[in-house]
């Protein structure tokens, strides 16, 4: 596990000297590769809720069914400092085996799946069918007042969908959350 | 070739493979089968409780007496429920516990069945980790696992729970060598650079201050040696958080006393002032802080811990270094030799000339009475009288626990155990029988409080019933003083709920019981009083009636610094502000 901490940083108060900037709060997205054994879901889910971390989004799957691991990915926001602790946490949790911060990490690439449901006809209908287009959405199902419409793509191109979706009849959305990964070999 | 056993046969197996020779529980439905295989061998001994509560902490008591991990064994439902408290402690106070808990059989989990509980989910944010083993063929390498995980890193306490079919079933039994080991493997060793950059660091100050914790004491005899060395070669004055308490003797010569919000002025003020800071096991509790934002501004930190997620959780330090106390200071120590043992001397002798003034403000001074026992006076004689004897000391929580700290001297390791994170309340008594349990010959002293130790005093009996002559030292004030104390200051002396009605007779409780009981009252025959104690071949409650209304001071108050500490009543008025009265 890699820890990032700050060196040299209390010459002064350890508060004082904090960075201001440090107060802001960051996003991060945290590859957590885990046994995928009877409760390690709850664990880490609960290490969140008990000690009051933010999740934004959370996806979990067996990634290799063999050496029974699975890879949670994580995606919160905190302080520097906060964020440090998080990791640090899920360090601490038995079957967790790795932490990964690919904020931190270098670049990574970053994907999200959802399907919405939009009814209407006539013009609406139309409309909805040339933006899905637009964001290379795919029909998964239709009828002749609905489609189901699956995209890929980060999570604010699913965001923007989603929004022009609402006023042509958007009835149900389902996001699986982001699946992410460093760049590179 | 593994021998076919029973699930019950494999947990008495696994629990000799590991060593244990003592087991603190209370038999239930679900457990069963481990009792009938537990009767039928000789090698583990099992001390039966009054409360499971009580294991838990006795198995506390046991841990920090010997080292060795404390193992409960409990009953489904009720029996888990009532570990949680223990559980809880132990993890704050980092002790190597393993709870072993029945459960319904597997074919009635999830169906609401009598004395079912979701032991594992309840007992998943109190445990270093747990397991539901579903399959016999898998217990006996969970529970050498769980031995791994409760003592290996930083320890604390881990839960199996063993439903009652698993425990009938049969399965060959794995041995410890046979068993997958974990990938859990804390790193003992710390980085080298780091402690070189921190003992570069340390050959400069001139305003050192060693600052030292519970870890020094879980990593085990050596390194108290080892902090010792590293004091005495330095000259650095030395302070030490409740937990850490013996690790360097209280009759050393660079000894400041404990720190934190009922530390000393001379501990507090010296890590105010420092410029240098060695933070050894310790994790900048609330307690030693005080205000972070206004904490040691002009040292230079260096911490050591075996936790990652102690590093820079509370106060941001310079120097990092991850690993077990013992191996850091080890190499700390090599590094600074090997370099030639280098200090500022003179500059440490001025910093001890500053120290040595605000030792002479004598800050645990106290106004005695010859009318009535004042709770310092009396841990001050109990302190005389027992000063060479072979003796181990527990607390409730409290204000006695606070003076027990300040008033007794601690020049040993492992001799003092107190609940210290999580502050339970009837922690006490059953911890002094998992002492004494270890210790037969020693004596064991539970310094209690009128209120605490009613919270668990069901377990003098198990003190009776095996021969455990513990000695209750009751600092009766007839209060939850500390509650009080703290009503006094932040909420206009409104005692709400803080004074105890109808206390027991103490000493027909200790007789009724089957021990001794003893009253004192004056001043004049508290020394004959404590004598009478400590010749009695049993339990012994004395019941030390004292002063009502007497306050542990020094105190930093809640949301102030280091060197804001109040003294004495007088400089009690106005001393928390508003926004200290949100602190705990
Ligand atoms: C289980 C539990 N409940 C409540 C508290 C809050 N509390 C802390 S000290 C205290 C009073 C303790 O009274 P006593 O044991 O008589 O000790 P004294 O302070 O009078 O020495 C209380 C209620 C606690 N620490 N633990
Ligand atoms: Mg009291």
């Amino acid at each position: 596990m890699t820890l990032h901490l700050k060196k040299g940083s209390s010459r002064k108060s350890a508060y004082d000297l904090k960075n201001p900037l440090d107060e802001l709060e960051e996003t991060h997205t945290l590859a957590v590769l885990v046994d995928n054994e009877a409760g390690v879901l709850a664990r880490v889910i609960g290490l969140f809720s008990g000690r009051g971390y933010n999740i934004d989004s959370l996806t979990v799957a067996e990634t290799d069914a063999e050496g029974h691991r699975s890879r949670i990915t994580i995606v919160t926001t905190g302080t520097p400092a906060v964020i440090e602790q998080i990791k640090a946490q899920l360090g601490l949790i038995i079957p967790v085996y790795r932490v990964n911060d690919l904020t931190v990490e270098g670049p990574s690439v970053e994907r999200e799946m959802a399907l919405l449901k939009v009814a209407g006809t006539g013009d609406k209908r139309v409309e909805a069918m040339r933006l899905a287009d637009i964001f290379r959405a795919n029909v998964v199902d239709s009828t002749l007042e609905s489609f189901v419409f699956e995209i890929t793509g980060t999570p604010e191109k699913i965001d923007a969908f989603t929004d022009l979706m609402r006023p042509l009849g958007l009835s149900d959305i389902a996001r699986t959350g982001v699946a992410a990964m460093a760049r590179g070999a | 070739m593994s021998r076919e056993m029973t699930g019950a046969q494999i947990v008495v197996e696994a629990l000799k493979e590991q060593g244990v020779d003592t087991v603190f529980g209370y038999p239930g439905g679900a457990v069963l089968p481990i009792y009938d295989a537990i009767f039928q061998q000789n090698d583990i001994k099992h001390i039966l409780v009054r409360h499971e509560q009580g294991a838990t902490h006795a198995a506390e008591g046991y841990a920090r007496a010997t080292g060795k991990p404390g193992v409960v064994l409990v009953t489904s439902g009720p029996g888990a429920t009532n570990a949680v408290t223990g559980m809880t402690d132990a993890l704050m106070d980092s002790i190597p516990m393993i709870v072993l808990s029945g459960q319904v059989p597997t074919f009635m989990i999830g169906n609401d069945a009598f004395q079912e509980a979701d032991t594992v989910g309840i007992t998943r944010p109190c445990s270093k980790h747990n397991w539901l083993v579903k399959d016999t063929a898998d217990l006996a390498e969970t529970i050498h696992q769980a031995f791994h995980i409760a003592t290996a890193g930083r320890p604390g306490p881990v839960l199996v729970d063993i439903p009652k079919d698993v425990q009938f079933a049969s399965a060959p039994y794995k041995t410890k060598a046979k068993a997958p080991t974990t990938h859990y493997q804390p790193q003992v060793k710390g980085d080298l650079a780091e402690i070189t950059r921190a003992v570069e660091a340390f050959e400069n100050a001139e305003r050192p201050i060693i600052y030292s914790g519970g870890g020094v004491i879980n990593s085990g005899v050596a390194s108290s040696q080892l902090l010792r060395e590293l004091v005495a070669g330095s000259n650095a004055p030395i302070t030490s958080t409740l937990m850490g308490l013996g690790a360097y003797p209280a009759s050393g010569d660079n000894w400041l006393g404990m720190l934190g919000m009922h530390g000393t002025v001379e501990a507090n003020l010296a890590m105010h002032g420092c410029d240098y800071m060695l933070c050894v096991g310790a994790r900048f509790d609330d307690r030693i802080t005080g205000r972070t934002d206004a904490f040691s501004p002009d040292s230079f930190k260096v911490h050591m811990d075996i936790d990652p997620s102690s590093i820079n959780k509370i106060i941001h330090v310079d120097v990092p270094i991850i690993g077990d106390i013992g191996h850091i200071l080890e190499d700390f120590l090599k590094v600074w030799k090997s370099r030639g043992r280098k200090t500022k001397s003179a500059a440490i002798k001025k910093w001890w000339g500053q120290i040595n003034e605000w030792q002479a403000r004598n800050c645990l001074d106290y106004t005695n009475s010859s009318k009535i026992i004042k709770p310092q006076h009396a841990l001050q004689r109990l302190e005389a009288l027992t000063k060479n004897m072979d003796r181990y000391i527990t607390t409730e929580v409290g204000q006695h626990q606070m003076w027990a700290a300040q008033y007794l001297n601690f020049d040993d390791p492992h001799r003092f155990m107190t609940s210290g994170g999580l502050g339970t309340m009837g922690y006490g008594l059953p911890a002094s029988v998992g002492v004494q349990v270890a210790h037969p010959e020693s004596l064991v002293i539970n310094i209690a409080g009128d209120a605490s130790f009613q919270m668990n005093m069901q377990e003098m009996a198990t003190a009776i019933q095996f021969n455990l002559p513990v000695k209750q030292f009751i600092l009766n004030n007839e209060r939850l003083g500390m509650v009080r104390q703290w009503q006094q200051l932040l909420h206009g002396e409104r005692y709400s709920q803080s004074w105890s009605e109808s206390l027991p007779d103490f000493v027909k409780l200790a007789e009724a019981f089957g021990g001794k009981g003893i009253l004192v009252t004056d001043p004049a025959d508290l020394d004959e009083a404590i004598k009478e104690m400590l010749a009695y071949d049993g339990p012994v409650i004395l019941d030390c009636v004292v002063e009502k209304h007497e306050n542990c001071f020094p105190m930093i108050p809640s949301g102030k610094a280091h060197n804001e500490m109040i003294l004495c009543d007088e400089e009690t008025a106005d001393a928390i502000d508003a926004a200290g009265k949100t602190r705990v």
